[in-house]
């Protein structure tokens, strides 16, 4: 086919190197990953940091531990299901389950905005009380700091926690072998909507409730149980899709999902089909997904589902080698598709 | 001009302008688009897909045993 | 979910194959111009069921990818004034034009908001009297009666501070410039039904006839597409070339009257350019006599600014569906999501954006291998 396509002159000039940080940058999909790799990991990199693991291994006098942090600037800050607290505590604590460890300490940062009511800020430290029981973890220091109004957006909360790590293995994307099943310990979608839904400017009632949980116990449950634990990843934000296509990438294997066997719930797809969303790149805040062997799966199955957290898990892919570093979906159809990483947020899509 | 309604999505409910569809009634299906009902969805018509089918299918089937 | 899940049954879906299969003798190409529809057949893979014989391609149906440069960048502009605040659909925030986007404006200090529904900027300039709200009204008929409506009740209400930037698209025209132009391979087209449930389908009866083309009013869902597929194909097998609703649960041969009313009311029909392809007449929305104020373009004096399309573009090709993305030489490695070249690729909807997101399987190896590096 002859195009004369002049280099450089097309119907619009692209968008690349971007001189100011987009709101995409923190999405969790692909500039997130740009911003990490170019700039973060050069800066900061050793060998111990793995660039999109959910934390880092340590040795420290002989202990193995795991270290992990998370910022939450969740807007609004109460939501049906949890609020900014819940989440800044489960998240550290699940991030380090994810590294095969069982969390203990945490530490919890507040920048709070001047003005904030003071009924919030209770509110906020009462849930994380709660979380950080629920998920056995202790909060043994802290730092709080107040920014002029109009500075801040209510509170921004870090936290991060350590715990030792009591798996032998290797768990990571490297250790993901041809024949894995991806067991996927939910329904997916749940959190992103309910947070959705309590937006203003978008309006809908519904009972979505946030996910929002550790999952410490049943994954800790599979490593007991000496489950053969290839790869774990807890879906955040980007959802399924953007972990299974980091674990792709970073492994250089491909996976392949089945449509029919992703578990959502009918309001959060009545809820997606509103807006447009795709509900393999929503948020959710207590869900993971775990690669084990075709041997071991039918074991990691049963543990998972004696546990509250996890009792929907599904069987929902496959790993092989070929096509390379790649995600494909086979829809309720019988046909497949390719499953790429988003740039950024999904915006809701009208047409 | 300004007649709005409660539309649910599978158990989540919107409110949407229901100025194009004066015909609708609750418990009709509407199609919404931008927060707008543009057409009530027709029942009896949305059985066509696979009554349509059905008059194929009959003829696949019969196409199949064939002698083969 | 009722009305969507029956429309998406594999079982169905194979019959629907099955039944294409039997009936097709010859190659048949034909079109499709709704995004919507793109979308639905890249992302089920509706195309992988069809005979090989059968080819779909994808016309100008995307209201993001065609509208032209010249109104993005007074988008940018107005977006980037003090005081303005601007509202758009979502997909419209990452069109590029000639050196930002409007996501770019956001993040340096830009009014830009995310709206559901034109009525929530008309609710937005009533909270805000002291910010000048301005909505960006980009679509195909589909949207025109709820944008009139936005328009309408600014008017009621007698809001100073509400005005449209307006780059309101027809499809029969579209369709028309397709079908006469020389380089046509289109034999056959599926009509966008939401479109239809609108407009009802009179217009398309002409254009059947005077260019011996099947047209088929198809629905969103899986077994629509392929139930749309088989209409037409039958039609051109028996040599027939009607107009045909396959979307009749949906759209009726008139279309919504009310809708109609006051589109004609708040509009009126006016030349429009489509980027990537040129300007139609007759082709386009603009606001009428007694609602001219509220035109955004008039309102800030920016209405005599033009905008050359640079030198003939991929995705006008691509949208006249005489090129197939991954035939694109940029498609995949200088043109990306992340690194739009031209609109296609940057809509959701657009043909260029689904073919990467859902399609890069069939693209050569060497291009799959840079695309994975995210540059």
């Amino acid at each position: 086919m002859a195009i004369d396509l002049i280099p450089g002159a097309t119907c619009a000039v692209p968008i690349g190197d971007h001189t100011h940080v987009l709101l995409a940058h923190g999405g969790g999909g692909r500039l997130t990953n740009q911003l990490i790799d170019g700039l973060f990991l050069p800066a900061f990199g050793n060998p111990s940091s793995h660039a999109h693991h959910d934390g880092a291994h340590l040795h420290m006098g002989g202990a193995r531990l795991a270290f992990s942090t998370d910022s939450y600037v969740v807007r609004p800050m109460f939501f049906p299901g949890g609020d900014i607290g819940t989440l800044a505590i489960n998240g550290t604590v699940n991030d380090l389950a994810m590294c095969g460890a069982r969390p203990q300490f945490l530490s919890v940062g507040f920048v709070i905005e001047e003005g904030l009511p003071m009924e919030s800020l209770r509110r906020i430290v009462s849930s994380m009380q709660a979380a950080a029981r629920a998920a056995a973890v202790t909060i043994v220091t802290g730092d709080t700091k107040v920014v002029d109004r109009g500075k801040g957006d209510g509170v921004y909360v870090n936290t991060a926690g350590v715990g030792l790590i009591e798996y032998d293995g290797v768990i990571a994307p490297a250790s993901v072998r041809p024949g894995d099943v991806i067991l996927l310990s939910g329904d997916i979608g749940r959190h992103g909507m309910a947070v959705m839904a309590a937006r203003e400017g978008l309006q809908f009632e519904s009972d979505i409730e946030s996910d929002c949980a550790p999952v410490s116990a049943p994954v800790l449950a599979l490593l007991e149980a000496g489950v053969d634990v290839h790869c774990l990843r807890d879906l955040t934000r980007g959802g399924l899709a953007s972990a299974v296509v980091e674990i792709a990438q970073a492994s250089g294997l491909h996976i392949r999902l089945e449509e029919d066997a992703l578990p959502v719930r009918e309001d959060v797809r009545g809820a997606c089909e509103i807006l447009g969303f795709d509900p393999i790149y929503v948020a959710n805040e207590g869900r993971f997904i775990a690669f084990v062997p075709e041997a071991d799966a039918r074991r990691a199955f049963e543990i998972l589902r004696a546990h509250a957290v996890s009792v929907g898990v599904v069987r929902v892919g496959v790993v092989s080698e070929r096509p390379e570093g790649l995600v494909t979906l086979r829809s309720r159809i019988g046909a497949t598709r390719v499953v790429d990483m988003l740039s950024g947020e999904q915006l809701p899509r009208i047409c | 001009m300004l007649r709005s309604g409660r539309v649910d999505f599978a158990g989540v409910v919107k409110h949407v302008n229901l100025s194009y569809v004066p015909e609708a009634m609750v418990g009709d299906f509407v199609l919404v688009h931008v927060g707008f009902a543009i057409s009530t969805v027709d029942e009896a018509e949305a059985a066509q897909v696979f009554r349509y089918l059905e008059q194929m299918g009959e003829l696949a089937e019969l196409d199949e045993r064939e002698p083969s | 979910m009722k009305f969507i899940d029956e429309y998406r049954d594999p079982a169905a879906a194979a019959g629907f194959a099955r039944a294409l299969r039997r009936i097709t003798t010859r190659p048949w190409t034909l079109m499709e111009v709704c995004g919507g529809q793109t979308h639905a057949i890249v992302k089920f893979g509706v195309d992988e069921l069809l005979p090989p014989e059968v080819e779909l391609v994808h016309g100008p149906g995307c209201p993001v990818c065609v509208t032209p440069l010249e109104l993005i960048e007074k988008a940018l502009e107005i977006a980037s004034m003090p005081g303005v605040t601007f509202c758009s659909f979502g997909d419209m925030l990452r069109v590029p034009g000639r050196t930002t986007d409007l996501l770019t404006v956001k993040a340096r200090g830009g009014d830009v908001r995310i709206v559901y529904s034109p009525l929530d900027a008309v609710t937005l300039a009533r909270e805000n009297p002291d910010r000048e709200v301005v909505f960006f009204a980009v679509g195909f008929e589909t949207t025109a009666p709820a944008n009139a409506m936005a328009v309408f009740q600014a008017a009621q209400l007698g809001l100073k501070n509400f005005s449209l930037l307006v780059s309101h698209v027809l499809v029969p025209p579209a369709m028309e410039a397709i079908l006469s132009s020389p380089k046509s391979r289109v034999q056959g087209f599926l009509a966008a039904g939401h479109v239809c449930s609108v407009m009802g389908f009179t217009e398309y009866e002409p254009l059947a006839a005077r260019y011996r083309v099947p047209i088929v009013v198809t629905g969103f869902e899986p077994l629509d597409i392929l139930q749309g597929v088989y209409m037409c194909v039958k039609q051109l097998e028996e040599g027939r070339a009607e107009v045909e609703n396959q979307y009749a649960r949906a759209v009726r041969r008139d279309g919504n009257v009310p809708a109609q009313l006051l589109m004609r009311e708040v509009f009126r029909i006016a030349p429009r350019k489509w980027r990537g392809v040129g300007e139609i007449p007759e082709s386009g929305l603009a606001l009428a006599g007694p609602y001219a104020s509220f035109d955004a373009e008039v309102r800030f004096g920016i209405a005599g600014h033009t905008a050359d399309e640079p030198t003939e573009c991929c995705s006008g090709q691509i949208m006249q569906g005489l090129m197939k993305p991954h035939e694109c030489p940029a498609f995949g490695t200088r043109c990306t999501p992340e690194h739009p070249l031209g609109a296609t690729m940057v809509s959701s909807e657009g043909a260029c954006a689904a073919y990467y997101r859902y399609r890069r399987l069939t693209v050569p190896p060497q291009e799959q291998k840079v695309v994975s590096h995210g540059n």
